[in-house]
């Protein structure tokens, strides 16, 4: 199929600094998130997703200064995310140059925004973030608050309801994985790719990019996404779509 | 100076950047004199075409365009819903007219196998079907950002490129004076950049 796999970088920012977490717990400062942004520009990377992580936390909409600055920085297709709730917001966003919006727990918390905001500016730009990890029955759990709190809900599931509603993405993280640079979780990955009409991307664990091979193969993913494999290791993004071809996996 | 209307709807922030980075004036706009006033105009728009569409009435923008790009022949470029406006009809929730400054409708992708999903979301390729000026030195291999569950089926004289996404649809038509792409050339790095030089620098193509 000419379409080609995506690999896309996920820019996590807290405290006016690029990050990353392990678990979602643990940050780890990551330097100046506009000086990430350039480089993947440079890189001329699939796409970039770009994730304020304290707003939920913080009772808060996005950082629009922050976020026009990555905008002024990136030519590459950007999917913006943290603190969304209101239609508002995401006008906002799409206005200042976002492509696409990627909503967590406000997705979770008002039902009817992701079918508003589809209604209202296309489901191409309504990502719906979906973190999951084991509870504590060893069930796989759809978590919101940056993995602090249980919604009771099976992914599959609610990722398939998202769909209904008029999300055009999933982008579905495993919090158990994330940060660990040991691989995706595979199965959770296959699970929803091959069961929703909708692309996943799929988040979580990249340590090398025999890991975005696997994710392609086996975790049947149209796009892939990495976060601390791309600031913490020697490998980027080319290396990445690289690799993927020569195990015969169409990339850019 | 090249007009890029602002029917507000979506992202045209990154399309004025584009042109700012290829070195050509382009103002976002949606008054009447800067549209008058532009050599070319460029008509963007992500969304739904009913949307699409009812801006496009509420800020009077269907006359001038018309006027100007129907009647006056200033190349227009669209790109994606701005591509699908263009068309006579749109399927998106029932038939629903469109500007008709090209010949065909604006119809929903093929039904997918479960491994093609819907949105189209993603780089893919472009293959070009004859010479034109819109389409010179492209890469060898050109390949575009696409975005879109909906693609425009028009007489086979206007199709410059197609992409294959389940089946072979349009990706790039022209048709006199207008040029319409389902890509993001704004969004497409060089090749990208290079459509949007060459539609800058385009002669008027009768």
């Amino acid at each position: 199929m000419p379409l080609k796999i995506r690999l896309i970088p996920v820019l996590l920012f807290a405290d006016y600094s690029a990050v990353t977490t392990i678990r979602f717990g643990e940050r780890r400062k990551a330097g100046s998130p506009v000086a990430s942004v350039k480089l993947y520009s440079r890189q001329q990377v699939d796409e970039l997703i770009f994730l304020d992580l304290n707003a939920s936390s913080e009772g808060r909409g996005p950082l629009f200064d922050i976020i026009e600055d990555v905008i002024e920085e990136s030519f590459m297709p950007l999917t913006v995310g943290g603190g969304i709730t209101t239609l508002s917001d995401i006008e906002n966003l799409l206005k200042r140059g976002a492509d696409k919006v990627s909503i967590n727990s406000g997705a979770y918390r008002n039902p009817a925004l992701v079918r508003q905001a589809s209604q209202a500016f296309g489901s191409q730009c309504i990502v719906v973030s979906v973190d999951v990890k084991k509870n504590g029955s060893g069930q796989d759990e759809v978590f919101v608050n940056s993995g602090t709190t249980g919604t009771g809900e099976e992914p599959l599931a609610y990722c398939r309801r998202q769909e209904d509603a008029g999300a055009g993405e999933i982008l579905l993280t495993a919090i158990d994985h994330q940060g660990l640079r040991n691989g995706y979780n595979l199965e959770l990955a296959r699970m929803v790719a091959e069961n929703v009409a909708i692309p996943t991307i799929i988040n979580g664990g990249a340590g090398n990019p025999r890991h975005f091979v696997e994710a392609a193969t086996e975790g049947r993913a149209p796009a892939i996404a990495a976060s601390s494999i791309f600031q913490h290791t020697r490998h980027s993004p080319v290396e990445g779509r690289a690799c993927l071809k020569e195990y015969g996996i169409n990339a850019r | 100076m090249i007009a890029i209307v602002d029917c507000k709807i979506s992202n045209i922030r990154s399309v004025a950047r584009a042109f700012e980075h290829i070195g050509q004036e382009a103002i976002v706009t949606s008054r009447q004199e800067d549209i008058e006033a532009a050599e070319r105009i460029v008509l963007p728009g992500v969304g739904s075409f009913q949307q699409g569409m009812e801006n496009l009435r509420r800020h009077n923008l269907v006359d001038i365009l018309h006027r100007e790009v129907v009647v006056g022949k200033k190349p227009l470029l669209g790109i994606c819903l701005g591509m699908q406006l263009l068309a006579e009809t749109g399927h998106e929730n029932g038939p629903q007219a469109g500007l008709g400054f090209i010949k065909g409708e604006c119809v929903r992708l093929a039904p997918p196998a479960a491994t093609l999903k819907l949105p189209h979301m993603g780089w893919n390729d472009v293959a070009v079907c004859r010479d034109h000026p819109l389409l010179a030195g492209l890469s060898a291999a050109p390949c575009f950002y696409f975005c879109h569950s909906y693609h425009v089926v028009c007489p086979e004289s206007d199709v410059l490129a197609t992409c294959e996404y389940g089946a072979n649809f349009t990706s790039v038509l022209v048709r006199g004076n207008i040029f319409a792409v389902q890509f993001h050339p704004e969004k497409s790095f060089d090749d990208g950049f290079q459509l949007l030089k060459n539609f800058s620098s385009q002669q008027q193509c009768l």
